[in-house]
Protein backbone atom coordinates (compact mmCIF):
# COMPACT_ATOMS: atom_id res chain seq x y z
CA UNK A 1 0.00 0.00 0.00
CA UNK A 2 1.56 3.82 -0.64
CA UNK A 3 2.10 5.67 1.77
CA UNK A 4 -0.86 8.71 2.26
CA UNK A 5 0.51 11.99 3.19
CA UNK A 6 -0.56 13.95 6.36
CA UNK A 7 -2.18 16.12 3.69
CA UNK A 8 -3.74 13.12 1.72
CA UNK A 9 -5.00 11.68 5.12
CA UNK A 10 -6.61 15.14 6.67
CA UNK A 11 -8.80 15.52 3.26
CA UNK A 12 -10.18 12.29 3.40
CA UNK A 13 -10.96 12.59 7.19
CA UNK A 14 -12.42 15.56 6.50
CA UNK A 15 -14.71 14.22 4.24
CA UNK A 16 -15.80 10.88 5.80
CA UNK A 17 -16.31 13.58 8.92
CA UNK A 18 -18.57 15.57 6.53
CA UNK A 19 -20.76 12.40 4.84
CA UNK A 20 -21.36 12.05 8.40
CA UNK A 21 -23.25 15.26 8.96
CA UNK A 22 -21.53 17.93 10.40
CA UNK A 23 -21.08 21.36 7.90
CA UNK A 24 -17.46 21.03 6.03
CA UNK A 25 -16.72 24.51 6.91
CA UNK A 26 -16.41 23.82 10.71
CA UNK A 27 -14.63 20.67 10.13
CA UNK A 28 -10.66 22.12 11.07
CA UNK A 29 -7.71 20.76 12.51
CA UNK A 30 -8.72 22.24 15.78
CA UNK A 31 -12.38 21.53 15.49
CA UNK A 32 -13.23 18.88 18.46
CA UNK A 33 -15.09 15.98 17.82
CA UNK A 34 -17.61 16.97 20.76
CA UNK A 35 -18.40 20.11 18.88
CA UNK A 36 -18.72 18.48 15.74
CA UNK A 37 -21.43 16.25 16.87
CA UNK A 38 -19.01 13.14 16.58
CA UNK A 39 -19.91 10.32 18.72
CA UNK A 40 -18.04 7.44 19.41
CA UNK A 41 -20.18 4.97 16.50
CA UNK A 42 -18.88 8.02 14.11
CA UNK A 43 -15.57 7.03 15.31
CA UNK A 44 -15.75 3.36 14.76
CA UNK A 45 -17.23 4.13 11.07
CA UNK A 46 -13.92 6.17 10.82
CA UNK A 47 -11.27 3.57 12.14
CA UNK A 48 -13.10 1.33 9.80
CA UNK A 49 -12.57 3.73 6.35
CA UNK A 50 -8.94 4.52 7.67
CA UNK A 51 -8.25 0.31 8.43
CA UNK A 52 -9.99 -0.11 4.97
CA UNK A 53 -7.78 1.91 2.88
CA UNK A 54 -4.93 3.01 4.91
CA UNK A 55 -4.28 -0.61 6.60
CA UNK A 56 -4.35 1.46 9.69
CA UNK A 57 -5.72 -0.38 12.73
CA UNK A 58 -7.19 1.55 15.34
CA UNK A 59 -8.62 0.26 18.60
CA UNK A 60 -11.31 1.67 20.82
CA UNK A 61 -8.62 2.67 23.28
CA UNK A 62 -6.92 4.30 20.72
CA UNK A 63 -9.94 5.86 19.54
CA UNK A 64 -11.04 7.29 23.54
CA UNK A 65 -7.59 9.71 23.61
CA UNK A 66 -8.80 11.39 20.43
CA UNK A 67 -10.08 15.16 21.04
CA UNK A 68 -9.67 16.77 17.40
CA UNK A 69 -9.55 16.07 13.83
CA UNK A 70 -5.86 17.31 14.28
CA UNK A 71 -5.59 14.42 17.12
CA UNK A 72 -6.90 11.95 14.52
CA UNK A 73 -5.21 13.32 11.42
CA UNK A 74 -1.93 13.31 13.13
CA UNK A 75 -2.52 9.43 14.72
CA UNK A 76 -3.63 7.71 11.20
CA UNK A 77 -0.46 9.44 9.81
CA UNK A 78 1.85 8.49 12.02
CA UNK A 79 0.70 4.75 12.14
CA UNK A 80 0.63 5.47 8.28
CA UNK A 81 3.96 5.69 7.60
CA UNK B 1 -58.23 13.01 22.61
CA UNK B 2 -56.38 12.83 19.27
CA UNK B 3 -54.89 16.63 18.83
CA UNK B 4 -52.17 15.97 15.89
CA UNK B 5 -51.96 13.68 13.16
CA UNK B 6 -48.71 12.56 10.80
CA UNK B 7 -48.65 10.21 7.95
CA UNK B 8 -46.35 9.30 4.93
CA UNK B 9 -48.01 7.21 2.59
CA UNK B 10 -47.97 5.45 -1.02
CA UNK B 11 -50.82 8.39 -1.67
CA UNK B 12 -47.82 11.37 -0.16
CA UNK B 13 -46.61 13.12 2.82
CA UNK B 14 -48.91 14.00 4.85
CA UNK B 15 -52.03 13.18 6.78
CA UNK B 16 -54.57 14.90 4.62
CA UNK B 17 -53.04 13.89 1.56
CA UNK B 18 -53.61 10.53 2.68
CA UNK B 19 -57.69 10.28 3.09
CA UNK B 20 -57.78 13.38 0.38
CA UNK B 21 -56.53 11.29 -2.62
CA UNK B 22 -57.97 8.07 -1.37
CA UNK B 23 -61.40 9.86 -1.35
CA UNK B 24 -60.84 11.22 -4.76
CA UNK B 25 -60.11 7.38 -5.84
CA UNK B 26 -56.48 7.90 -6.32
CA UNK B 27 -54.95 4.68 -6.03
CA UNK B 28 -50.98 5.15 -4.86
CA UNK B 29 -50.09 0.94 -5.85
CA UNK B 30 -47.76 1.35 -8.60
CA UNK B 31 -46.34 -2.11 -10.33
CA UNK B 32 -47.55 -3.79 -7.06
CA UNK B 33 -46.17 -2.27 -4.70
CA UNK B 34 -47.05 1.05 -2.77
CA UNK B 35 -44.05 2.76 -2.32
CA UNK B 36 -44.17 6.54 -1.10
CA UNK B 37 -42.74 7.62 -3.59
CA UNK B 38 -43.01 11.33 -2.75
CA UNK B 39 -41.22 11.21 0.43
CA UNK B 40 -37.57 12.23 -0.26
CA UNK B 41 -35.99 11.93 3.22
CA UNK B 42 -33.32 14.67 2.89
CA UNK B 43 -36.24 17.10 2.09
CA UNK B 44 -37.28 16.45 5.92
CA UNK B 45 -34.25 15.12 7.82
CA UNK B 46 -30.37 16.45 8.36
CA UNK B 47 -27.57 14.23 6.64
CA UNK B 48 -27.19 12.60 10.79
CA UNK B 49 -30.76 11.61 10.50
CA UNK B 50 -30.64 10.01 7.10
CA UNK B 51 -27.84 8.26 7.80
CA UNK B 52 -28.59 6.73 11.36
CA UNK B 53 -31.91 5.88 10.37
CA UNK B 54 -33.23 2.85 8.67
CA UNK B 55 -36.22 4.19 6.49
CA UNK B 56 -38.49 3.00 8.54
CA UNK B 57 -37.38 5.29 10.98
CA UNK B 58 -37.14 7.80 8.57
CA UNK B 59 -40.49 7.49 7.96
CA UNK B 60 -41.58 7.51 11.30
CA UNK B 61 -39.72 10.79 12.19
CA UNK B 62 -41.37 12.94 9.74
CA UNK B 63 -45.21 11.29 10.43
CA UNK B 64 -44.65 12.01 13.80
CA UNK B 65 -42.89 15.85 12.94
CA UNK B 66 -46.08 16.37 11.09
CA UNK B 67 -48.61 15.46 13.85
CA UNK B 68 -46.25 17.18 16.55
CA UNK B 69 -46.78 20.35 14.08
CA UNK B 70 -50.46 20.01 14.01
CA UNK B 71 -51.03 19.54 17.95
CA UNK B 72 -49.37 22.84 18.11
CA UNK B 73 -46.41 21.06 20.38
CA UNK B 74 -43.61 24.31 19.93
CA UNK B 75 -40.65 21.84 19.11
CA UNK B 76 -37.36 22.65 18.25
CA UNK B 77 -37.14 19.87 15.94
CA UNK B 78 -33.47 20.86 14.75
CA UNK B 79 -31.54 21.87 17.73
CA UNK B 80 -30.49 20.11 21.14
CA UNK B 81 -33.31 22.18 22.99
CA UNK B 82 -36.23 20.23 23.02
CA UNK B 83 -38.69 23.40 23.94
CA UNK B 84 -41.96 23.87 25.04
CA UNK B 85 -43.70 21.19 25.41
CA UNK B 86 -47.19 21.58 26.65
CA UNK B 87 -46.32 18.77 29.68
CA UNK B 88 -43.22 17.60 31.64
CA UNK B 89 -41.26 15.77 29.09
CA UNK B 90 -41.36 12.59 31.31
CA UNK B 91 -45.43 12.72 31.35
CA UNK B 92 -45.72 12.00 27.50
CA UNK B 93 -45.03 8.31 26.18
CA UNK B 94 -44.08 7.46 22.91
CA UNK B 95 -45.16 4.36 21.29
CA UNK B 96 -44.01 3.30 17.53
CA UNK B 97 -44.80 0.05 16.38
CA UNK B 98 -42.85 -1.58 13.54
CA UNK B 99 -44.11 -4.81 11.79
CA UNK B 100 -40.29 -5.82 10.94
CA UNK B 101 -38.04 -2.84 11.36
CA UNK B 102 -34.79 -2.30 9.97
CA UNK B 103 -34.84 -5.04 7.45
CA UNK B 104 -32.92 -2.77 4.45
CA UNK B 105 -30.26 -2.34 6.99
CA UNK B 106 -29.54 -6.04 7.82
CA UNK B 107 -29.65 -6.46 4.14
CA UNK B 108 -27.28 -3.98 3.76
CA UNK B 109 -24.72 -4.79 6.50
CA UNK B 110 -25.21 -8.73 5.90
CA UNK B 111 -23.75 -7.44 2.30
CA UNK B 112 -20.67 -5.85 3.50
CA UNK B 113 -19.97 -8.89 5.52
CA UNK B 114 -20.43 -11.40 3.06
CA UNK B 115 -18.56 -9.18 0.80
CA UNK B 116 -15.89 -7.39 2.99
CA UNK B 117 -15.47 -9.31 6.20
CA UNK B 118 -17.26 -9.09 9.68
CA UNK B 119 -14.95 -6.38 10.61
CA UNK B 120 -16.32 -4.23 8.26
CA UNK B 121 -20.01 -4.43 9.21
CA UNK B 122 -21.32 -0.67 10.29
CA UNK B 123 -21.25 0.20 14.01
CA UNK B 124 -24.56 2.28 13.09
CA UNK B 125 -26.73 -1.81 12.18
CA UNK B 126 -27.49 -2.44 15.67
CA UNK B 127 -29.27 1.04 16.26
CA UNK B 128 -30.46 0.91 13.16
CA UNK B 129 -32.75 -2.20 12.41
CA UNK B 130 -33.65 -2.75 16.70
CA UNK B 131 -37.38 -2.90 16.33
CA UNK B 132 -37.40 -0.18 18.76
CA UNK B 133 -35.36 2.56 16.66
CA UNK B 134 -38.03 4.47 15.17
CA UNK B 135 -39.72 5.26 18.85
CA UNK B 136 -35.90 5.73 20.40
CA UNK B 137 -35.51 8.35 16.74
CA UNK B 138 -39.18 9.86 17.73
CA UNK B 139 -38.52 10.23 21.81
CA UNK B 140 -34.98 11.85 20.70
CA UNK B 141 -35.90 14.55 18.52
CA UNK B 142 -38.78 16.25 20.20
CA UNK B 143 -37.21 15.05 23.94
CA UNK B 144 -40.10 12.94 24.92
CA UNK B 145 -39.17 11.32 27.68
CA UNK B 146 -41.96 9.34 30.02
CA UNK B 147 -42.49 5.35 28.69
CA UNK B 148 -41.07 4.64 25.10
CA UNK B 149 -41.11 1.33 23.22
CA UNK B 150 -41.78 -0.43 20.20
CA UNK B 151 -44.57 -2.91 19.57
CA UNK B 152 -44.28 -5.78 18.17
CA UNK B 153 -47.19 -7.18 16.75
CA UNK B 154 -46.65 -7.42 12.94
CA UNK B 155 -49.86 -6.38 11.00
CA UNK B 156 -51.80 -5.37 13.85
CA UNK B 157 -48.37 -3.40 15.22
CA UNK B 158 -50.08 0.30 14.83
CA UNK B 159 -53.37 -0.47 16.04
CA UNK B 160 -51.65 -1.74 19.14
CA UNK B 161 -49.48 1.47 20.01
CA UNK B 162 -52.29 3.41 19.76
CA UNK B 163 -54.43 1.22 22.16
CA UNK B 164 -51.21 0.68 24.35
CA UNK B 165 -50.86 4.48 24.36
CA UNK B 166 -54.20 4.93 25.28
CA UNK B 167 -54.46 2.66 28.46
CA UNK B 168 -51.07 4.61 29.14
CA UNK B 169 -52.81 7.99 29.69
CA UNK B 170 -55.98 6.54 31.20
CA UNK B 171 -53.81 4.85 33.22
CA UNK B 172 -52.39 7.67 34.36
CA UNK B 173 -48.39 7.43 33.58
CA UNK B 174 -48.73 9.98 30.85
CA UNK B 175 -51.24 13.21 30.32
CA UNK B 176 -49.88 12.57 26.65
CA UNK B 177 -48.44 10.24 23.80
CA UNK B 178 -47.19 9.81 20.65
CA UNK B 179 -48.49 6.84 18.96
CA UNK B 180 -47.85 5.06 15.86
CA UNK B 181 -46.59 3.04 13.47
CA UNK B 182 -44.00 2.38 10.62
CA UNK B 183 -42.84 0.21 8.11
CA UNK B 184 -40.28 -0.02 5.34
CA UNK B 185 -39.78 -3.70 3.24
CA UNK B 186 -39.79 -2.81 -0.13
CA UNK B 187 -36.81 -4.94 -0.48
CA UNK B 188 -35.95 -7.55 -2.36
CA UNK B 189 -35.71 -10.04 1.01
CA UNK B 190 -38.96 -8.76 2.05
CA UNK B 191 -40.41 -9.25 -1.31
CA UNK B 192 -39.08 -12.78 -1.65
CA UNK B 193 -40.46 -13.69 1.94
CA UNK B 194 -43.68 -12.72 1.65
CA UNK B 195 -43.74 -14.28 -2.31
CA UNK B 196 -42.54 -17.38 -1.01
CA UNK B 197 -45.78 -17.99 1.51
CA UNK B 198 -47.57 -16.70 -1.28
CA UNK B 199 -49.12 -14.13 0.45
CA UNK B 200 -48.97 -11.19 -1.99
CA UNK B 201 -51.39 -11.10 -5.32
CA UNK B 202 -49.51 -12.44 -7.98
CA UNK B 203 -51.72 -9.43 -10.11
CA UNK B 204 -50.27 -6.52 -8.11
CA UNK B 205 -53.91 -5.78 -7.38
CA UNK B 206 -55.61 -4.82 -4.43
CA UNK B 207 -58.92 -5.13 -3.86
CA UNK B 208 -60.68 -6.44 -0.62
CA UNK B 209 -63.49 -8.07 -0.66
CA UNK B 210 -64.08 -8.46 -4.26
CA UNK B 211 -64.15 -11.58 -5.91
CA UNK B 212 -61.06 -11.73 -7.65
CA UNK B 213 -58.75 -10.61 -4.65
CA UNK B 214 -56.13 -12.96 -4.87
CA UNK B 215 -53.30 -11.63 -2.15
CA UNK B 216 -52.27 -8.34 -0.74
CA UNK B 217 -50.00 -5.73 -2.30
CA UNK B 218 -47.15 -4.51 -0.05
CA UNK B 219 -46.70 -1.00 0.76
CA UNK B 220 -44.65 1.28 3.52
CA UNK B 221 -44.82 4.35 5.04
CA UNK B 222 -45.82 5.40 8.52
CA UNK B 223 -48.84 7.40 10.74
CA UNK B 224 -48.66 8.98 13.66
CA UNK B 225 -50.86 10.08 16.36
CA UNK B 226 -50.32 13.02 19.17
CA UNK B 227 -52.99 11.24 22.15
CA UNK B 228 -53.74 13.95 24.63
CA UNK B 229 -55.64 13.25 28.28
CA UNK B 230 -59.03 14.82 27.37
CA UNK B 231 -58.87 17.74 30.42
CA UNK B 232 -55.32 18.54 29.96
CA UNK B 233 -55.96 19.34 25.83
CA UNK B 234 -58.78 21.23 26.88
CA UNK B 235 -56.82 23.44 29.44
CA UNK B 236 -53.83 24.59 27.20
CA UNK B 237 -57.08 24.82 24.13
CA UNK B 238 -55.86 22.21 22.05
CA UNK B 239 -57.81 21.64 18.71
CA UNK B 240 -59.37 18.02 19.40
CA UNK B 241 -59.64 15.98 15.75
CA UNK B 242 -61.68 13.57 17.09
CA UNK B 243 -61.34 10.90 20.20
CA UNK B 244 -59.89 7.31 20.56
CA UNK B 245 -63.24 6.01 22.41
CA UNK B 246 -62.26 2.05 23.11
CA UNK B 247 -59.85 -0.55 22.38
CA UNK B 248 -60.18 -4.23 22.29
CA UNK B 249 -57.90 -7.18 21.37
CA UNK B 250 -57.46 -10.34 21.59
CA UNK B 251 -55.85 -13.85 19.90
CA UNK B 252 -56.67 -16.47 17.68
CA UNK B 253 -54.28 -19.03 19.00
CA UNK B 254 -55.05 -21.19 15.99
CA UNK B 255 -52.44 -20.88 12.91
CA UNK B 256 -49.14 -18.90 12.45
CA UNK B 257 -50.53 -16.80 9.26
CA UNK B 258 -54.40 -17.83 8.86
CA UNK B 259 -57.08 -16.17 10.69
CA UNK B 260 -59.91 -17.84 12.76
CA UNK B 261 -62.18 -18.46 9.86
CA UNK B 262 -65.07 -18.05 12.08
CA UNK B 263 -64.08 -14.83 13.27
CA UNK B 264 -64.84 -15.56 16.58
CA UNK B 265 -62.11 -14.34 18.06
CA UNK B 266 -62.17 -10.91 15.83
CA UNK B 267 -65.59 -10.34 16.77
CA UNK B 268 -64.70 -10.24 20.60
CA UNK B 269 -61.83 -7.75 20.17
CA UNK B 270 -64.53 -5.69 17.93
CA UNK B 271 -67.03 -6.33 21.17
CA UNK B 272 -64.97 -5.47 23.90
CA UNK B 273 -63.89 -2.26 22.21
CA UNK B 274 -67.72 -0.93 21.65
CA UNK B 275 -67.76 -1.84 24.75
CA UNK B 276 -64.80 -0.09 26.21
CA UNK B 277 -66.51 3.47 24.21
CA UNK B 278 -69.66 2.76 25.49
CA UNK B 279 -71.36 2.68 22.29
CA UNK B 280 -73.50 -0.22 20.87
CA UNK B 281 -73.85 -1.41 16.78
CA UNK B 282 -76.08 1.17 15.94
CA UNK B 283 -73.68 3.85 17.12
CA UNK B 284 -71.40 3.09 14.69
CA UNK B 285 -71.40 5.20 11.01
CA UNK B 286 -68.38 3.93 9.54
CA UNK B 287 -65.95 0.80 9.74
CA UNK B 288 -62.35 0.79 8.65
CA UNK B 289 -61.85 -2.64 7.76
CA UNK B 290 -58.54 -4.46 7.34
CA UNK B 291 -59.19 -6.11 4.49
CA UNK B 292 -55.93 -7.00 3.29
CA UNK B 293 -57.54 -8.56 -0.34
CA UNK B 294 -56.32 -12.20 0.75
CA UNK B 295 -58.88 -14.48 0.43
CA UNK B 296 -58.63 -15.92 4.13
CA UNK B 297 -58.48 -12.52 5.88
CA UNK B 298 -61.71 -10.87 3.97
CA UNK B 299 -63.88 -14.07 4.67
CA UNK B 300 -62.74 -14.01 8.26
CA UNK B 301 -63.27 -10.20 8.88
CA UNK B 302 -66.50 -10.03 7.55
CA UNK B 303 -67.72 -12.99 9.53
CA UNK B 304 -66.14 -11.26 12.17
CA UNK B 305 -67.89 -8.18 11.54
CA UNK B 306 -71.51 -9.96 11.39
CA UNK B 307 -70.76 -11.77 14.17
CA UNK B 308 -69.88 -8.75 16.82
CA UNK B 309 -72.51 -6.14 15.37
CA UNK B 310 -75.13 -8.47 14.30
CA UNK B 311 -75.72 -9.69 10.73
CA UNK B 312 -78.60 -7.06 9.85
CA UNK B 313 -76.98 -3.85 11.74
CA UNK B 314 -73.06 -5.00 9.56
CA UNK B 315 -74.70 -4.96 6.25
CA UNK B 316 -75.98 -1.13 6.65
CA UNK B 317 -72.56 0.12 7.58
CA UNK B 318 -70.65 1.40 5.19
CA UNK B 319 -66.92 -0.56 5.30
CA UNK B 320 -64.22 0.35 2.85
CA UNK B 321 -60.45 -0.53 2.93
CA UNK B 322 -57.51 1.60 2.77
CA UNK B 323 -55.28 -1.09 2.09
CA UNK B 324 -57.33 -0.75 -1.84
CA UNK B 325 -55.63 2.50 -2.36
CA UNK B 326 -52.08 1.96 -0.57
CA UNK B 327 -51.75 -1.67 -0.29
CA UNK B 328 -50.64 -3.14 3.27
CA UNK B 329 -47.96 -0.99 5.20
CA UNK B 330 -47.83 -4.05 7.71
CA UNK B 331 -46.94 -2.78 10.88
CA UNK B 332 -47.39 1.11 9.94
CA UNK B 333 -50.99 -0.27 8.72
CA UNK B 334 -53.47 0.51 12.11
CA UNK B 335 -51.49 3.97 12.86
CA UNK B 336 -52.16 5.06 9.14
CA UNK B 337 -55.68 3.41 9.14
CA UNK B 338 -56.75 5.15 12.35
CA UNK B 339 -55.43 8.62 10.48
CA UNK B 340 -57.45 7.65 7.89
CA UNK B 341 -60.96 6.97 10.04
CA UNK B 342 -60.18 10.25 11.74
CA UNK B 343 -59.81 12.23 8.74
CA UNK B 344 -63.11 10.21 6.96
CA UNK B 345 -65.06 11.60 10.98
CA UNK B 346 -63.86 15.35 10.37
CA UNK B 347 -64.58 15.19 6.60
CA UNK B 348 -67.89 13.45 6.97
CA UNK B 349 -66.34 11.73 3.61
CA UNK B 350 -66.21 7.66 3.14
CA UNK B 351 -64.08 6.88 0.67
CA UNK B 352 -64.52 3.85 -1.23
CA UNK B 353 -63.20 0.51 -1.47
CA UNK B 354 -61.00 1.18 -4.74
CA UNK B 355 -61.10 -1.82 -7.44
CA UNK B 356 -63.95 -3.40 -5.68
CA UNK B 357 -66.62 -4.32 -8.64
CA UNK B 358 -67.23 -7.96 -8.15
CA UNK B 359 -68.90 -9.22 -4.97
CA UNK B 360 -68.28 -12.19 -3.24
CA UNK B 361 -71.62 -13.58 -2.71
CA UNK B 362 -70.34 -14.90 0.99
CA UNK B 363 -68.94 -11.13 1.30
CA UNK B 364 -72.62 -9.96 1.83
CA UNK B 365 -71.73 -6.36 2.97
CA UNK B 366 -72.04 -2.60 2.32
CA UNK B 367 -67.87 -2.52 0.89
CA UNK B 368 -68.07 0.90 -0.39
CA UNK B 369 -68.20 0.54 -4.04
CA UNK B 370 -66.90 2.97 -7.16
CA UNK B 371 -67.24 6.47 -5.33
CA UNK B 372 -66.72 8.28 -2.12
CA UNK B 373 -70.33 8.95 0.22
CA UNK B 374 -71.28 11.27 2.52
CA UNK B 375 -70.73 10.12 6.34
CA UNK B 376 -74.06 10.06 8.15
CA UNK B 377 -73.66 10.12 12.03
CA UNK B 378 -76.06 7.11 13.24
CA UNK B 379 -77.23 8.60 16.46
CA UNK B 380 -77.15 12.51 16.04
CA UNK B 381 -74.03 13.25 18.22
CA UNK B 382 -70.69 12.64 17.00
CA UNK B 383 -70.40 10.19 14.40
CA UNK B 384 -68.02 7.07 15.50
CA UNK B 385 -66.10 4.32 13.40
CA UNK B 386 -64.34 1.43 13.86
CA UNK B 387 -60.92 0.26 12.64
CA UNK B 388 -59.85 -3.04 12.84
CA UNK B 389 -56.22 -4.60 12.48
CA UNK B 390 -55.51 -8.46 12.20
CA UNK B 391 -52.16 -9.86 11.83
CA UNK B 392 -50.22 -13.16 11.37
CA UNK B 393 -49.80 -14.56 14.73
CA UNK B 394 -53.37 -14.29 15.16
CA UNK B 395 -53.27 -10.69 16.68
CA UNK B 396 -57.03 -9.20 16.51
CA UNK B 397 -57.46 -4.95 17.73
CA UNK B 398 -60.34 -3.20 17.12
CA UNK B 399 -60.11 0.52 17.58
CA UNK B 400 -63.12 2.86 18.14
CA UNK B 401 -62.95 6.30 17.09
CA UNK B 402 -65.67 8.90 17.71
CA UNK B 403 -65.27 12.28 15.59
CA UNK B 404 -64.71 15.83 17.09
CA UNK B 405 -68.05 17.24 17.89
Amino acid sequence: MATATTEQIEARVIEALASFGPDESQITRDATFESLDIDSLDLVELAQIVEDEYGVVLKGGDMKELKTVGDAVDLIAQRAS
Amino acid sequence: MVTGLGAVTPLGVGARPLHERWAHGVCGIVDGAGACSEFEPKDHLSIKEVRRLDRFSQLALVASGEALAQAGWNTNANGNGHAELPYDPMRIGCVIATGIGGIETVETQHDVMRDRGAKMVSPLGIPQYMPNAGAAAVSMKHGLQGQMYGVVSACSGGAHAIGTALRMIQYGDAEAAVAGGAEATLTAFGFACFNSMQALSPTGISRPFDARRDGFVMGEGAGALVLEEESAARERGATILGEVAGYGSTSDAFHLTAPQPSGEPAARAIELALANAGVSADDIAYVNAHGTSTQLNDAAETAALKRSLGSERARRIPISSTKSAIGHLLGAAGAVEAIATIETLSTRAIPPTLGYEVPDPELDLDFVPGEARPLLAANGGPPVAISNSFAFGGHNVALVFRGAS
